[in-house]
C-alpha cells in the first residue's frame, strides 16, 4: 500500500495539526540547541584554554543558559534617548526572524508514516518543501543583514555605526561567494529543492555501482565549493575569525553596543541560530542531509553538531582578520575561485 | 483564502508605498520600501513564480536596498534633507497627477489584448518555474541576455575607472 500524502484540501484538520506539531517541534528544538550552544561554546573554549567554563549553576553548570536567559529577561530595557526608536526595536527582531525562517525548508529526516482513520499517511520530516528551497535560504540570509544595519544605524552611536558599516560590507561581499559556491551544487543536482538535493546524494558515489558503499555526498564532487561555503558562511554569520562587526578590542561591542537586556540577548540568540542554520544547510547541501548509518534525524543532528563544534573550535584557534585582509579574501580569492569552480563543473557536466 | 491574502498584502503594499514618499526620515522611507518589495515577492508567489519571488528578495531587498541604507548611513542626512527639499512637493504632486491622468487615458483608449500565452499553470507545474525561466533566458533570448550582460560589464568597468585615482 502506497502511503497518501497529506494535503490541505482533503484532510484540512489533520494537515493543520501535523503542520503545527512539526513547526513547534522544529522551533523548540532550535531554541534548545541555541541555549545549549552557548553553554557548549563556553565549556569547549574553556577546555581549550585550560580553564573551567561555567560549572556553578546546576550540575556541571548545565542550568547556566537558563540562568543567563532569566537574568537578561529581567534586566532594565534601555532605549537611548537619541536613538531612532522604531528601527532600534525592529533591529533585533529582523536579525532573529530570518535565521529561524530558514530552518523551515531544511529536511531533518525521511518520511514518517502513520495510520489515521484506516489510511496510511506519509509525512516528510521537513516543515515545507519549496521547489526553490536553496534560493529561499539565500534570500533569507540576505534579509539578515538588515538587523545589523538597522542596529548600527538606529543606535546613533559611533561604535555601533562603525560596526554596522563593517558588517554590511562584509556580508554583501561574502554573500556573493557563498551564493556562487551553491550554484555549482544545483548544477549537479538539477533541482533547487533541498529534499531533492538530499535524495540525489543517496545514490552511489559518482554514479559508479562499484562504489555503492560510499554515498554520493557533494563534498566528494565539490570539495572546493564546500570549502568556499564554510568559510563564506562563517564570514556571513560574523563568527571569529570574521567577527569584525563586533570586534571588542576596537569597537566596544560593535553594532550591539547600545543594546541591553532582552534585545541584547536576541542578538546573541541570532548569532547561534544563524550558526545552526548554516550548519544545517552545509549538512544538507554537502554531507547528504539525513542520510547515514543511524535513523534519519539522528544522522542530521550528529552532522550539525559536528559543524557547530568546528565553528567553536575555529573561534578558539584563530585570531581576527584585519579589515583589508577580509575584503581581499572575499573579493580577490573566494569570488574568482567560486566562478572557476562553476566553469569547471559546467565543463565536467558537458564531458560526462 | 487566496483573495483575502491578496487584499491583505495589497493593502500593506499600498500603505507602505505611500509611506515611502511621506516619511520625513530617510531610514523610515527605506524600511517602507523594503516592506513594499516583500509584498511584491508575495505577489510573485501567488502568481506561481516562486523563482521571481526569491530573486526579488535577494536582489532588491537583499542587495540594492542594503546599499541604499548603507549610503543613508554614511551620509547621515536627517534634518538637512527635511528643511531643504520641501518646496518641490507641490510640483511633484501636480506632475504625478498628470502622469496618472495620461496613463489612465491611454489604458482606456486602447483595446484589451488577448490574455494568456503558452505558459499556463499546468505548464509551470509540469516543467518547473525555474526551468522555464532558464530556458527563456539561455535558449530563446540568448543574444539579448548576453548584450545586457556586456552592458552591465561596461558599467562596472566604468565605475571602477571613475573611482580609481590612477588607472
Amino acid at each position: 500500500m502506497t502511503p497518501e500524502v497529506l494535503t490541505l484540501s482533503q484532510t484540512p484538520w489533520l494537515f493543520t495539526g501535523v503542520m503545527l506539531v512539526k513547526i513547534i517541534v522544529a522551533f523548540v528544538a532550535t531554541l534548545l540547541i541555541v541555549a545549549y550552544a552557548t553553554y557548549a561554546e563556553r565549556k569547549i573554549i574553556g577546555r581549550m584554554q585550560t580553564r573551567m567554563g561555567p560549572n556553578m549553576t546546576g550540575p556541571k553548570g548545565l542550568l547556566q543558559p537558563i540562568a543567563d536567559g532569566l537574568k537578561l529577561f529581567f534586566k532594565e530595557d534601555i532605549i537611548p534617548s537619541q536613538a531612532h526608536w522604531f528601527a532600534f526595536i525592529l533591529a533585533p527582531m529582523m536579525i532573529l526572524a530570518p535565521a529561524f525562517i530558514s530552518i523551515s525548508v531544511i529536511p531533518f529526516g525521511g518520511d514518517l508514516q502513520f495510520t489515521y482513520d484506516g489510511t496510511l499517511y506519509a509525512v516528510p520530516m521537513q516543515i515545507t518543501d519549496l521547489n526553490i528551497g536553496v534560493l529561499f535560504v539565500v534570500a533569507m540570509a540576505g534579509l539578515g543583514v538588515y538587523g545589523i544595519v538597522l542596529a548600527g544605524l538606529a543606535s546613533n552611536s559611533k561604535y555601533a555605526l562603525l560596526g554596522g558599516i563593517r558588517s554590511t560590507a562584509q556580508m554583501i561581499s561574502y554573500e556573493l561567494a557563498v551564493g556562487l559556491a551553491i550554484v555549482a551544487i544545483f548544477m549537479l543536482s538539477e533541482t533547487l529543492s533541498l529534499r531533492g538535493i538530499v535524495a540525489v546524494q543517496q545514490l552511489p558515489l559518482w554514479g559508479l555501482e562499484s562504489l555503492s558503499f560510499i554515498p554520493n555526498w557533494y563534498i566528494f564532487c565539490q570539495p572546493l565549493a564546500f570549502g568556499l561555503f564554510v568559510v563564506g558562511s562563517m564570514a556571513e554569520i560574523n563568527r571569529t575569525p570574521f567577527d569584525l562587526p563586533e570586534a571588542e578590542t576596537e569597537l566596544v561591542s560593535g553594532f550591539c553596543t547600545e543594546y541591553s537586556a532582552m534585545k541584547y540577548a536576541l542578538f546573541f540568540m541570532a548569532e547561534y541560530a544563524n550558526m545552526i542554520t548554516v550548519s544545517a544547510i552545509a549538512t544538507t547541501l554537502f554531507l547528504g542531509g539525513w542520510g547515514g548509518p543511524f535513523y534519519g534525524w539522528i544522522n542530521f543532528l550528529i552532522k550539525v553538531f559536528g559543524f557547530m563544534f568546528f565553528f567553536i573550535w575555529i573561534r578558539a584557534t584563530f585570531p581576527r582578520l584585519r579589515y583589508d585582509q577580509l575584503m581581499f579574501l572575499g573579493w580577490k580569492i573566494m569570488l574568482p575561485l567560486a566562478l572557476v569552480n562553476i566553469v569547471i563543473t559546467g565543463i565536467a557536466i558537458l564531458l560526462w | 483564502m487566496e483573495i483575502i491574502l491578496f487584499y491583505l498584502t495589497a493593502t500593506v503594499a499600498i500603505i507602505s508605498a505611500v509611506f515611502v514618499t511621506q516619511c520625513r526620515n530617510p531610514i523610515n522611507s527605506a524600511l517602507n520600501l523594503i516592506t513594499t518589495f516583500l509584498c511584491l515577492a508575495v505577489f510573485y508567489v501567488m502568481l506561481e513564480s516562486p523563482f521571481m519571488a526569491a530573486i526579488q528578495i535577494m536582489v532588491y531587498a537583499g542587495a540594492i536596498m542594503v546599499l541604499i541604507v548603507f549610503v543613508i548611513m554614511l551620509l547621515n542626512l536627517g534634518l538637512a534633507v527635511k528643511e531643504r527639499y520641501t518646496h518641490g512637493i507641490a510640483g511633484a504632486g501636480v506632475l504625478s497627477a498628470l502622469i496618472l491622468f495620461i496613463a489612465n487615458y491611454f489604458i482606456r483608449a486602447g483595446e484589451a489584448t488577448g490574455t494568456g500565452g503558452s505558459v499556463t499553470s499546468e505548464v509551470i507545474s509540469s516543467y518547473g518555474h525555474t526551468e522555464l525561466i532558464g530556458r527563456a533566458m539561455f535558449v530563446d533570448f540568448l543574444l539579448p541576455f548576453e548584450i545586457a550582460s556586456i552592458l552591465l560589464l561596461v558599467a562596472i568597468v566604468g565605475a571602477v575607472i571613475l573611482s580609481k585615482r590612477e588607472v
